[in-house]
């Protein structure tokens, strides 16, 4: 299968909807690209286990490669494992949905879909290259629609908060640019992740490199202490760009993590791994204290997509194949699940006009379908067995006990005991939502089929996903070479 | 054939100055004649441009040529151009405009001079030929006192510069006996003080000219006091040419001193950089804001340069293509703008995105690109110069540096925030443009998306070095 496909037609889109998306046709063009998508990362995850099956040792699969600057030894670099499969897969379903939600934009909507499209084609290229120069001039290109989705059609200190979220991920940008530059040099002068991984980075260079670069890619995934783009990024951005950033641009980071600096430097992150298990530990405690401390729906669930995204860091420190394995399931299942409960923050605000928890209550009176879901999302996010969180989470959990030392023990606790913490604020926050008596003044306005269909087609990822993990576990677990040697070289 | 392909920019420049001058001393015609001359002299420069460069020199070594020399003239033939059509507001206004055009053209000969001089006798002569035309242009905007106190200010910034420029030439010729750069550069020692001298003073002349701190002072004022085209000229086509013959000076004639030279480089790279961007962040004029942040972006030409390879030639000349492109279309909305409103302060263009979409749209895609964005050129721009640094491992400067890009962001963001985000502000209204300047807006954010994302352009540089 070609993947310049799945690059190709998000940016067509874009062009698309920048040239005929008068007034409504924007959203009903927005659409088509996105359905085409989903059927193109569809297409891809069959395709792909098929290939694998006949091709068991090939480190990527379905690889393009195109010279790109000959004197600098710079190549276009594509080419999927499975984990990309996994993403892509989450990236296609989330753009569908948040496109399918973004229907009732009335402000500019040309500009925002075709922002919102370029954005997904950020997302699918960074999945899909492998080759570090590729990877972050992805990574980058959303820079822009991120700060003008928010800016214009975002809430609240809606500046503000786009100035922060572009500002710290550019930062994590310039760590990842000099750790990029700092692997190329050292490494034989190439960007492509197979070569690389074949010299080696000498070790005295990963020593700092590693920490760069694990830093830099951390400030996309919401690493402790730099976090604070998240709350105020997500809860001012609008519906669809809060489900973009949360459920696929804070993967971009765990993804990069594992794509690129696990990936690079075994030896260096053997090394750093207590330092990313206590990271991560931090932000799934205190991620999900704060998220307690929360009033404001959004915060709500930014606060706890840090403590979820902090699994996936733990995951990538702990080191063994089931944490790994652990660590890309809570992508894609906290990719799901922050989408859907974005989404359904939005269907309230729309009908409440306020985000407020206190101000709320009682709403399955008056709208029982929005509040159902919300139900769904909030059990799922609490890790019920049945639905996606915690395939992910026990997985992390597995993976971390085969590990025989102390630390990785301890952690695994203390992981655990925030599911009991999550339990808290999910299950208050939806007692006071959707229980009670009816609070305040409710618009009653039906829920459009596109919406329906958004949230349906999230949930329907979860429930996939929850009740029939085998399908994911196996792509992701797929032997992957580059892996293996990775792996026996730890253990070295 | 061969002195006239040797020649040709030169030539075409002189054509011009001719017709110019023919022109105006005939009767008197309308200003959009005038105008549509000037185009079509440009015009001319850039069709020449198609023809190759070849390799060779005339009058005994002081002048030079080489296909890379003709491609960086045809860069700056190409910037001129663009600059005029983006000037179409202004020039229609005007009622000096065959002169204008003359002092340009002039200007540009100049630095076609420039970058083709072989010895030091022809470089100060054409530093001094680029020079004064854009000293007296400076002062174009007749009834604003600014563009006088601009003119003033130039002309002492380039007298003064060019008294240390003739200093160190003096020591250079004293201590080597030559004016030509190859005798130059087979004389140079890195013990003698005296070579180590000459090298600091060229330096503080070259970083003059290039706005580099602490040279810079004169840049704001001037950029601000100036007329837009000036600006824009002063920003991409002079300091580009500056940039081209400081990398030959550089890597040619002081080749020799390189370890002293890095050193030079990378001190001023970090204060550039310092400087540049943090003035930036308070910048209420558009041009003053342009000022620094192009004071800032010589900073990342000279982390390139540090490093000391030909990669970082190839980086530096690409760069400023890029730039030009970048830089032009960031102008021309500000040119337009101001031609139009007479306004040129972020305030005043606050909510410019309600009345101006395209306008809009260019500026933030120019700003973009000089913040070094991908899809933009200036990405690619960017990533070249820091990755030519980091060839010598000085990976803190280019930490540095990449640290420098979010700061930068920060200030475009400003502007974008002021015109997409922020209420309207009274008094601009919906412009119509003319087909100059949306010719101009085309070819320039066409250049912004192409030269990156299209290796070409950097490809072509790169074989020619």
């Amino acid at each position: 299968m070609n993947l310049n496909l799945l690059i190709w037609v998000p940016l067509l889109t874009t062009a698309v909807v920048v040239l005929w998306g008068k007034g409504q046709r924007a959203a009903m063009l927005a659409t088509v690209g996105s359905v085409v998508q989903l059927g193109l990362a569809l297409l891809l995850y069959l395709a792909y286990t098929a290939e694998r099956s006949i091709h068991a040792n090939v480190p990527f699969l379905f690889e393009y490669r195109a010279v790109w600057y000959k004197p600098l030894n710079i190549t276009y670099h594509l080419g999927v494992d499975g984990i990309s499969v996994a993403m892509v897969l989450l990236t296609a379903f989330v753009v569908l949905a948040g496109v399918l939600m973004s229907w009732n934009i009335t402000h500019q909507p040309r500009e925002f879909h075709a922002l919102l499209t370029l954005l997904g084609a950020g997302a699918y290229g960074v999945f899909l290259s492998v080759d570090t120069f590729t990877l972050f001039f992805f990574l980058e290109l959303a820079v822009i629609p991120k700060y003008l989705l928010i800016g214009i059609w975002g809430s609240g200190q809606k500046e503000y908060c786009a100035r922060k979220l572009v500002l710290m991920l550019m930062l994590g940008s310039a760590l990842v640019l000099v750790g990029l530059l700092g692997v190329f040099f050292s490494a034989g002068h190439t960007f492509s992740l197979s070569a690389v991984s074949a010299t080696g980075v000498p070790l005295k260079l990963q020593q700092w490199l590693f920490p760069l670069l694990f830093l830099g890619f951390g400030i996309f995934t919401a690493i402790f202490p730099f976090h604070t783009w998240v709350p105020d990024g997500h809860s001012a951005a609008p519906t669809a760009g809060s489900m973009f950033l949360a459920g696929i641009s804070m993967k971009l980071g765990g993804y990069g993590c594992l794509r690129t600096v696990t990936h690079l430097m075994p030896e260096a992150a053997v090394q750093y791994a207590p330092l990313i298990i206590i990271l991560g530990c931090i932000a799934i405690v205190y991620g999900s204290l704060a998220t307690m401390m929360q009033t404001d729906l959004k915060y709500l669930n930014a606060y706890s997509s840090i403590s979820h995204c902090g699994f996936v860091v733990l995951g990538i420190g702990l080191l063994t194949q089931t944490a790994r394995n652990g660590a890309v399931l809570q992508m894609v299942s906290h990719g799901l699940m922050t989408a859907l409960f974005f989404a359904v923050i939005g269907l309230i605000y729309e009908r409440t006009h306020t985000r407020t928890i206190r101000d709320m209550g009682g709403l399955i009176q008056v709208m029982p379908f929005v509040m159902t879901v919300l139900f769904m999302a909030g059990m799922c996010s609490l890790g019920l067995p049945g639905l996606s969180g915690f395939v992910a989470e026990v997985t992390v959990f597995v993976g971390g006990w085969e590990r025989e030392e102390l630390l990785p023990r301890v952690a695994v606790v203390l992981a655990c005991s925030s599911i009991v913490l999550t339990a808290v604020y999910i299950v208050r926050a939806i007692g006071q939502v959707a229980m009670g008596p009816l609070l305040g003044r409710v618009d009653q306005v039906p829920v459009g089929w596109a919406e329906r269909l958004a949230v349906l087609l999230l949930l329907s990822g979860i429930l996939l996903m929850g009740l029939w993990p085998e399908w994911l576990m196996q792509l992701v677990d797929m032997p992957a070479p580059a892996l293996e040697t990775h792996l026996s070289r730890i253990e070295n | 054939m061969h002195y006239l392909l040797l020649l040709k920019h030169e030539l075409a420049a002189t054509l011009a100055i001719v017709v110019l001058l023919v022109a105006r001393l005939g009767r008197n015609r309308e200003t959009s004649f005038y105008i549509h001359l000037g185009y079509l002299l440009l015009l001319l420069h850039v069709f020449v441009s198609l023809f190759p460069s070849p390799e060779g020199q005339l009058f005994a070594g002081l002048f030079v040529n080489s296909p890379l020399l003709g491609l960086q003239k045809s860069f700056l033939a190409f910037g001129l151009l663009l600059i005029a059509l983006t000037a179409d507001r202004w020039l229609r206004q005007h009622e000096y405009v065959p002169e204008v055009f003359l002092l340009m053209i002039s200007s540009l000969l100049g630095l076609f001079l420039l970058i083709s001089s072989g010895s030091l006798l022809m470089f100060y002569l054409a530093l001094e030929l680029a020079t004064l035309p854009i000293a007296a242009l400076c002062n174009f905007d007749l009834r604003r006192q600014q563009s006088s106190e601009a003119a003033t200010k130039m002309i002492l910034s380039s007298a003064f510069s060019s008294a240390i420029l003739s200093f160190g030439i003096s020591l250079l010729y004293g201590s080597t006996g030559s004016l030509r750069f190859p005798d130059i550069a087979q004389r140079l020692s890195g013990s003698d003080p005296l070579h180590v001298i000459a090298l600091v003073l060229l330096f503080s002349g070259f970083a003059f000219k290039l706005s580099v701190v602490p040279f810079h002072l004169w840049t704001a004022d001037v950029y601000q006091g100036s007329p837009v085209p000036v600006t824009t000229y002063l920003s991409v086509v002079s300091k580009g040419a500056i940039v081209f013959i400081f990398c030959t000076a550089l890597f040619q004639v002081f080749a020799p001193l390189q370890s002293f030279g890095r050193l030079l480089l990378i001190i001023t790279a970090v204060a550039t950089l310092l400087i540049g961007n943090l003035f930036a962040l308070r910048q209420e004029n558009l041009k003053r804001f342009l000022a620094f942040s192009s004071i800032a972006q010589v900073g990342f030409i000279l982390v390139a340069l540090s490093g000391g390879t030909k990669e970082a030639v190839s980086a530096a000349v690409y760069f400023v293509l890029v730039y030009l492109f970048s830089n032009v279309g960031a102008f021309a909305v500000v040119g337009i703008v101001s031609a139009a409103t007479g306004k040129e302060t972020i305030t005043e263009l606050r909510g410019l995105y309600h009345s101006n979409r395209l306008l809009s749209w260019v500026l933030a895609l120019s700003l973009f690109s000089l913040a070094g964005i991908p899809p933009t050129a200036g990405f690619f721009g960017k990533f070249f110069l820091l990755m030519a640094g980091a060839h010598s491992s000085q990976y803190a400067l280019i930490a540095f540096a990449a640290l420098n890009m979010v700061v930068a962001l920060f200030y475009y963001l400003r502007v974008v925030r002021a015109i997409f985000l922020e209420p309207p502000f009274e008094g601009v209204q919906s412009l119509n443009l003319s087909t100059a300047e949306r010719l101009a807006l085309a070819l320039s954010v066409a250049g912004i998306l192409i030269s990156g994302i299209y290796s070409g352009a950097y490809e072509a540089i790169a074989a020619l070095i």
